[in-house]
């Protein structure tokens, strides 16, 4: 379909030409012989478009700036966005979309460990690489897969050690109805039965549920001293709202919540959520120069009063190091990209110095922080040094590695 | 109509089966998976468009056949001995009694028929032998989708929960995923599509085919009749939900994951829209609407993820204000219907 | 807290739980029993509730929003339902499964409206101040707590349900509407404008869900896919309840949020979602025609 250039992007030709054309002929769209093409892949529409949206753009920025200061290896970078629809098929689809007909040196994407798992079997097929922005339950390493986000070390566990040293004995642990939070909760409940510490109860709402009234109860009748929240998107609403509205205050029942960010926080609303904690690698408080920039950067992109998040920063750092990793090996071929992004030297990004160890995860630091009456966090620790990546936890399934 | 249809069926059929030779592989593998979820559309086709029931469920067959497939898959990879992964995720050492059988190649292809075919036949008769007709069918069975749904998700375990089955290596002894593996597979979809197309042309003609018709447009006057109209309806709705779970498990290997997201009521009711834009009650409607508007999701949804939500909403609109069944010019996709009985004499 | 104590807050919870499906299911049970509608978007009136909620507190930053969110919600609604019914619900009377899959592709259009008027991410309403304590007991009900926001929402739908059965039992509008509901042909013969009354009472259900949709905003999440996560539910009770009956409807709700509550006493959140759907659906087998059946010539055979 060369007479439809790259930049005919017109409703006309998506719309009512592709349906037919595609029936019949493939269609190799053409973006410019010099550029190298990355595809961007997240959830567009559906219930997690919420989320993936922000890190589209941020990865987005990523390209547009590198494209600025002269591309790749002398190669501008033309990204092909596709839509996951939320929903782990479509993101397959899409995937073996993106490599086979348009060729896509890379392809930075994913939210949900569902999205990742359906698109594992079609990057290790096809022989691609993807670069997955999003803290996760670990448990996985495959070759084709860099793994970004924080391991179940760098976020959940670090933010329990961090309440056994203030003192916490008694936890709480409350859900969404899927799969990071049931495995983040296995690992931590070894830790509580290792550390002789008490678990008050263990809760699980189906996503998007909108009623706590049972879970405040079953909290309030075990008494517990902190709660840790893996409560997944609207539903947190929900839970804040109803625990605030039964009295249980950030004081009386602090909570520790692993998937509030910045953006999440604005739309629960900061006065409820005031004073709760948030465990994450990246709060848009950091105060580094890199960041600053970084924030200021993303505001002239997409308009001011942008709320920056962890998965964001971690969807623009992938670009930055895939670039690195493609200078280092003089290709963009994957394989050879994926074996120098695990020898890089640390490079520096609004969340500090990162690198990635060999098992493809991010060597990278954990901050507890609380919120605050702005929606912003008060970072209150931090782990000091740059966390090594560990799949397996050892406590809740020994003897488990990657192999590398 | 019926000298339209049978050439023009002919034809679909060729260009079809010389599909591979025009198609890339990716789009020839979208065309295999739309022709598998073409086969809930037929089967829909007879249960609500010849036999007026409308289920909001199908996607708990499809889910049923899916997994039973996928489970199967799941047991083949694996090395002696262990366990799928995410059962190791959760806690647990051995492998459930019932997931066991699922290892023999001939069990699960027989559970894909099997399963959804017990289910659908269950509901079936609970439903009719209690003469529950109409909206009240369409409401309890999304009910049970969405109950399924639930389940499939609460217990992860056994399920793999949210993020259902993947990551298959082997299928039936050979490579998973390979091109040879997809064409094959897209053989096997246009030829389980074609199979119950034929079937169905010939079904329409039987005694049974026009006794369904006559029961959805007057139940109790059948019943007046004397025709006891509760069998009609579950060989039916069994007959969707075989050919739901048969799809399935045929997308299931298409596309290398079955999860929740994909029985649910949101996926349920789509597949309803498919069968609505092919005209409900035509057979060849059926297959072309399911394939067109989900190579239309594919494209649009990409161009214009914004206005693909609006696109789908009003087709929803359209597709019953003017249904494509009354349409007077193209009568290539309509079905041979005299105006029902209702019609000509009203209720 | 003690076990009593406990078993009180659930009791309470299953009432709170019951008053939220009363809220989101008086307005379909309306339109279901008269017009015979399945309205799809009726959760996405309850969203719009939510949103004008919101606008009002644009308007009004203060804890009085509330005053103004409720006659905004209901009006705004009232006037959307009214729109609705006479562009697109009039032209399906009688084909209660296509109005099914109209206004399937309604929510659908009404969500992605949201979603660019608002944003993805949904917005923030907070219960005023003066609705934000609880009654918190002690002694041997120590741990007891009754948010006053729970009060508030209870108070609310009994307060719709009793607006509603005066309108429908006291009013000449309500006579009429009784008399389309009894023998549609006849009444119609008699002079009554069917149309104009279809129109009243559908318009009257979209607005009872936007009303509820403000309350229901104190305590649940402000955004574009709100409604979907009350529609199965609401559907259920109206057909536990029996086929357009307002009392049924009711004993419906609280029957439903009792036994979600002592379910989920026992046993995880999903589970007892999963025990609740099968419980309806094996109850509807027993009493297919629900818990309270009409008799009326108008409801024979869908």
């Amino acid at each position: 379909m060369h007479f439809f250039a790259k930049q005919s992007r017109g409703l006309l030709h998506k719309v009512a030409g592709s349906a037919i054309i595609s029936l019949s002929v493939g269609l190799l769209a053409g973006a410019q012989a010099e550029d190298v093409k990355v595809g961007v892949l997240h959830s567009l529409t559906g219930t997690m478009a919420i989320s993936e949206i922000t890190v589209k753009n941020a990865t987005l920025l990523a390209i547009e700036e590198i494209n600025k200061k002269g591309g790749v290896m002398g190669k501008k970078i033309a990204s092909v966005i596709e839509d996951g629809a939320s929903e782990p098929a479509t993101f397959a689809q899409k995937a073996q979309k993106l490599i086979e007909q348009d060729k896509v040196s890379t392809v930075f994407g994913g939210w949900t460990s569902a999205s990742r798992k359906a698109m594992l079997p079609v990057f290790e097929r096809l022989d691609n690489l993807l670069w997955y922005p999003v803290q996760f339950e670990g448990n996985e390493c495959s070759p084709n897969i860099m793994y970004s986000g924080a391991q179940p070390n760098q976020q959940i566990l670090p933010a329990f050690d961090w309440a056994v040293e203030k003192g916490y004995k008694k936890y709480f642990l409350v859900g969404s109805d899927y799969v990071f939070p049931r495995t983040a909760n296995l690992i931590v409940k070894k830790h509580i039965e290792n550390d002789k510490l008490t678990l008050t109860g263990e809760e699980y709402v189906p996503l998007g549920g909108t009623d706590f009234s049972s879970v405040i109860n079953k909290i309030k009748a075990g008494g517990p001293a902190i709660i840790f929240n893996t409560i997944n998107g609207d539903s947190n609403v929900a839970f804040f709202k109803q625990l605030a509205a039964a009295g249980l205050t950030a004081k009386d029942y602090p909570v520790m919540s692993f998937s509030i960010a910045e953006q999440e926080a604005k739309a629960i609303g900061p006065k409820l959520l005031e004073g709760s904690y948030a465990a994450w690698n990246y709060f848009m408080s950091l105060p580094n120069a890199s960041n600053k920039a970084f924030i200021k950067a993303y505001a002239a992109k997409y308009g001011k009063d942008q709320l920056i998040t962890d998965p964001m920063i971690h969807g623009y750092v992938d670009v930055y190091v895939w670039k690195a990793a493609v200078e280092k090996a003089r290709s963009f071929e994957p394989d050879k990209v994926r074996k120098a992004a695990v020898t890089l030297k640390e490079i520096n990004t609004p969340m500090g110095k990162i690198k990635f160890d060999a098992n493809q995860s991010l060597y990278q630091t954990a901050y507890v922080g609380q919120l605050k009456a702005d929606g912003q966090f008060k970072i209150l620790w931090d782990s000091k040094k740059n966390l090594k990546p560990e799949p397996y936890d050892a406590l809740a399934f020994p003897g488990k590695t990657c192999k590398p | 109509m019926k000298k339209f249809t049978l050439p023009f069926m002919a034809a679909l059929f060729l260009v079809l089966a010389a599909a591979p030779a025009i198609l890339d592989g990716y789009n020839l593998s979208l065309l295999g998976r739309f022709l598998a979820l073409a086969l809930v559309t037929l089967g829909l086709v007879w249960c609500w468009g010849k036999g007026g029931v409308l289920s909001l469920g199908q996607g708990v067959f499809f889910g049923l056949g899916g997994y039973a497939i996928a489970m199967h898959l799941k047991l083949m990879g694996l090395p002696a001995g262990e366990i799928p992964d995410f059962m190791m995720w959760n806690g647990m050492s051995d492998l459930p009694a019932w997931w066991a059988p699922f290892k023999s190649p001939i069990f699960a292809v027989a559970m894909v028929f099997v399963i959804p075919g017990i289910a659908s036949f269950i509901m079936a008769n609970l439903l009719f032998r209690r003469r529950i007709t109409g909206v009240y069918v369409s409401l309890i069975t999304q009910a049970v989708a969405l109950a399924f749904a639930t389940l499939l998700t609460s217990q992860q375990g056994v399920t793999g929960g949210f993020n259902g089955l993947t990551n298959f290596t082997t299928l039936f002894g050979a490579n998973y995923g390979t091109p040879e593996m997809q064409k094959t597979l897209y053989w096997v979809t246009v030829g389980f599509v074609a199979l119950t197309f034929v079937v169905g042309i010939l079904l329409e003609r039987t005694y049974f085919g026009k006794t369904l018709l006559a029961i959805r447009d007057g139940e109790n006057r059948s019943r007046y009749l004397g025709y006891d109209p509760v069998p009609y309806k579950v060989f039916a709705f069994t007959l969707a939900g075989i050919l739901a779970g048969v799809a399935g498990a045929l997308f299931t290997l298409h596309v290398g994951v079955i999860s929740p997201a994909m029985v649910g009521v949101v996926p349920s009711i789509e597949m309803v829209v498919w069968a609505a834009i092919g005209g409900r009650e035509s057979l060849m409607g059926a297959i072309l609407g399911t394939v067109l508007i989900n190579f239309a999701k594919d494209r649009i949804s990409t161009a214009l993820p914004d206005a693909w939500l609006y696109i789908m909403g009003v087709l929803f609109m359209l597709v019953v204000l003017f249904p494509p069944q009354s349409w007077k010019l193209p009568r290539l996709f309509k079905a041979s219907k005299k105006p029902t009985f209702k019609e000509v004499h009203g209720d | 807290m003690g076990d009593t104590a406990l078993f009180l807050g659930q009791l309470f919870n299953g009432v709170s739980v019951g008053s939220i499906l009363l809220i989101a299911a008086l307005g379909l049970a309306l339109s279901f029993g008269l017009m015979r509608v399945i309205n799809m978007a009726h959760g996405e009136f309850i969203m719009i509730g939510g949103y004008l909620a919101f606008l009002a507190h644009q308007i009004i930053p203060s804890g009085a929003s509330l005053w103004l969110a409720l006659p905004l919600a209901f009006v705004g609604t009232f006037l959307l339902g009214a729109l609705l019914e006479s562009t697109l619900i009039r032209r399906l009377y009688g084909r209660p499964l296509d109005t099914l899959l109209a206004t399937w592709g309604l929510s659908l259009i009404l969500q992605q409206a949201a979603r660019q008027i608002f944003g993805p991410t949904g917005v923030e309403v907070t219960a005023p101040a003066w609705l934000s304590g609880a009654i918190n007991f002690s002694g041997a009900l120590s741990g007891l707590t009754i948010p006053h926001v729970r009060i508030f929402v209870i108070v609310l739908a009994l307060l719709i349900l009793g607006g509603l059965l005066l309108l429908i039992n006291k009013t000449r509008l309500g006579m009429l509407v009784r008399a389309v509901n009894q023998n549609r042909e006849v009444a119609s013969t008699l002079g009554v404008n069917t149309r104009l009354i279809d129109m009243t009472v559908f318009a009257i259900g979209a607005g009872l869900a936007g009303l509820g949709g403000a309350a229901l905003a104190l305590i649940s999440p402000v955004t574009p896919t709100v409604g979907q996560s009350y529609i199965v539910d609401a559907f259920l009770v109206v057909i536990l309840g029996g086929l357009g009956s307002l009392a049924g409807t009711t004993i419906a709700s609280f029957v439903v949020g009792l036994f979600s509550a002592g379910l989920q006493t026992f046993t995880s959140v999903s589970f007892a979602k999963v025990l609740l759907l099968a419980g309806v659906v094996a109850f509807l087998q027993w009493k297919p025609k629900g818990i309270v059946v009409m008799k009326s010539r108008a409801l024979e055979e869908a």
